[in-house]
């Protein structure tokens, strides 16, 4: 019995990520040898260089374009691949793409930002590349095992990505808090699924769902359930487990940053909806309602006092992960595809933010406080106006896809009689409000205090923010085929 | 026998571990560390996977401790520097810890007498093991190497010597 052509065509999409991955790995290996020989003169060996990280750069976008279109021949065969390990359903294809798509955008982000920061570009897509397989296979493992090994390729890599700014303390300090932090989270996540096992008996979701819901349910199922939560809390920077955020995000290089707030997290989402329904947690509305809650609180309170915009987006991501768990706690049918739909709207605006970040901040990063944006709206009118259509979002005003996101989580929890819940939360949304306005008006009303260069938008940079903001706005005025995607998945897995 | 011999083990393991976050120099906490590889595959043993018991023996506490022990030869680590470890983890840590740690001993033990399993009740030898590696377990078993492949990867980059300022370092 070998594993079939389907089996593998269910795996496309991580098999073309790995492969390429590897092309890249190995011609870096090969670029070096070379360009040592070749490197008498410097400055020549120097733009070689330079010359074969961009191609480099661009087997890898090749790399992530490849899944994109994999992802639509692997929906081609929906069902189960590798013996019950993975699941191909339109859930599955949904993160896939989306997967796929983040990193495509941030490849074309770190173009520019890998030149201008003098980094060793080659490793760096190849570990993103195969950040994205994990985080692929995420979506789609059905059995826990696979659960904990492709999040560990997908926290592995990001641990690593965060570090490469090799010539900044800060960055190799987050780098080291991240793995350690990370590692004892991850522990958690794995001894919760150990408890879980004993408490049914089995480590694939969808028993694990049949046993909890056909008799009583075991306190050792609550035990496992509670800490498997705690270990995927830590990756969603959800509250409690949010201390690591800001310190990480502020030292990490910022596509990386765009990368790990939005590809990971949209991975462990996934794994967190086919737990809490599918495997049909134990204990779930409590849980999410008080982390939900402390995420949404804390994350505002704390983006409220920040001055470098890193960080405020640190405490903007934790609060976005609060408003996202509060769709975990409505009911299945309407909660799924809310929640499928924000982490969708929330990749869009988040990426796209990013990248004006990293742009803006020139080499070393120098100009990432507040102080630093003002007048840019003069400066840069582009750059300004496609960082407040991100702002607007990450806000929920209309026509943008963040508005229609927090609308749907709401309403989803409003059918569940959860209206505490969503006045914590509309509380959240106006207190969020008040920083995202400030950096507006930052940009656009204050006069500089110093000179900051703007340097051109260079053609990856545009593709980068041109797409995050054309999703951004298309989620924002037509979302109903993505929301009516999203719920085809939600019947499809309640049927 | 079983049960006495089970629970002399698991606490030779506990203490190995408390020894070996205790203990100073990084030597003693490696051996302690084998301790505890130890006594864990004698608890193995002692739930019938034998196999795995070996496994446990020949990769931790062989090849693995001998990694460790070489590493901290290598970089020569001294003594641990004393620091004075953070107040917020001395008052809600080491509570905590013992909260969560009676949680869940509480929890294990109530489930007990639920449908505990008899010992030997779960796949054990080694040709079970080895269907289930490479046939159930297949595709998490191919996948592991993704990940062993990226850590090198990061140790790499990570330890490389930085860039110089040319990018590539010449």
């Amino acid at each position: 019995m070998l594993p079939q052509t389907a089996d593998y065509m269910r795996l496309l999409p991580e098999i073309v990520l790995t492969v390429f991955g590897m092309i890249v790995m190995v011609m870096d290996a090969a670029a070096e040898g070379r360009g040592e020989g070749r490197s008498r003169g410097r400055s020549i060996g120097r733009i070689k260089d330079r010359r074969i990280e961009k191609i480099l750069g661009a087997v890898a976008l090749v790399g992530s374009l490849a899944a994109i279109t994999a992802t639509f021949v692997q929906a081609q065969y929906p069902g189960f691949a590798f013996w019950n390990m993975v699941q191909v359903d339109s859930f599955s294809v949904f993160f896939h793409f989306l997967v796929a798509a983040v990193t495509a955008v941030v490849i074309l982000t770190s173009f520019e930002y890998m030149e201008v920061q003098q980094i060793r570009a080659g490793e760096y897509y190849a570990l993103i590349l195969f950040g994205a397989a994990g985080m692929s296979l995420m979506s789609s493992a059905v059995e826990l095992v696979l659960v904990f090994i492709a999040l560990e390729i997908s926290s592995i890599s990001t641990y690593v990505l965060a570090g490469f700014r090799r010539r900044a303390a800060i960055s190799s300090e987050s780098s080291v808090k991240y793995f350690l932090l990370g590692s004892f989270a991850t522990a958690f996540f794995l001894y919760g699924v150990a408890l879980m096992f004993g408490a049914t008996g089995s480590t694939n979701i969808a028993t694990i769902g049949d046993v909890l819901r056909s008799g009583q349910i075991p306190l050792l199922a609550y035990a496992g359930v509670a800490l498997m939560f705690v270990g995927l809390g830590f990756k969603v920077a959800a509250a409690p487990f949010h201390i690591w955020t800001p310190d990480v995000y502020e030292g990490a290089p910022s596509p990386v940053v765009g990368f790990m707030s939005t590809a990971p997290k949209a991975a462990v989402f996934a794994v967190l909806l086919r737990i809490m329904f599918e495997a049909h947690a134990p204990g779930r509305i409590g849980l999410i309602w008080v982390v939900a809650a402390l995420s949404m609180t804390i994350g505002n309170l704390g983006a409220l006092v920040q001055d470098n915009i890193k960080r405020l987006l640190a405490y903007s991501s934790i609060a976005h992960a609060g408003y996202l768990l509060v769709a975990y706690a409505a009911l299945p049918d309407n909660g799924i595809p809310a929640a499928m739909f924000y982490t969708a709207s929330y990749a869009a605006m988040n990426v796209g933010a990013f990248a004006v970040v990293s742009h803006f901040g020139s080499a070393g990063e120098r100009y990432v406080t507040l102080g630093d944006y003002s007048g840019l709206g003069r400066r840069s009118p582009l750059l300004a106006a496609t960082l407040t259509i991100f702002l607007l979002s990450l806000i929920g005003i209309p026509i943008t896809g963040g508005f229609f996101a927090k609308f749907y989580v709401f309403s989803a929890a409003l059918q569940a009689n959860l209206v505490g819940l969503v006045i914590v939360g509309v509380l959240n949304s106006a207190v969020g409000a008040y920083y995202y306005l400030r950096i507006i008006v930052v940009m656009y009303m204050r006069e500089p205090q110093q000179e900051v260069p703007v340097a051109r938008i260079p053609v990856g940079l545009g593709f980068a923010l041109a797409i995050s903001l054309v999703t951004t706005i298309y989620l924002g005025v037509l979302p109903g085929r993505v929301l009516e995607y999203a719920s085809r998945t939600a019947t499809a897995w309640m049927r | 026998m079983h049960l006495i011999l089970f629970l002399a083990f698991g606490a030779v393991c506990v203490a190995g571990a408390v020894n070996l976050l205790v203990q100073k120099h990084p030597i003693n906490s490696a051996l302690s560390l084998v301790v505890v590889m130890g006594s864990l595959a004698a608890e193995y043993l002692l739930l019938g996977a034998e196999f795995v018991a070996a496994v446990q023996v020949i990769v931790y506490a062989g090849a693995v401790m001998v990694l460790f022990v070489f590493v901290i030869m290598l970089l020569n680590a001294g003594e641990e520097e004393e620091t004075k470890g953070s107040r917020v983890a001395m008052i809600f840590g080491i509570p905590g810890m013992l909260v969560g740690s009676l949680l869940i001993a509480w929890v294990l033990i109530e489930h007990s007498g639920n449908k505990s399993l008899a010992a030997g009740a779960l796949p054990g030898p080694p040709k079970t093991i080895g269907w289930l590696l490479f046939h159930d377990y297949l595709l998490p078993f191919e996948v592991t190497s993704v990940l062993v492949l990226i850590a090198i990867m990061g140790a790499v980059v990570l330890a490389a010597a930085p860039a110089s300022a040319g990018g590539r370092k010449d």
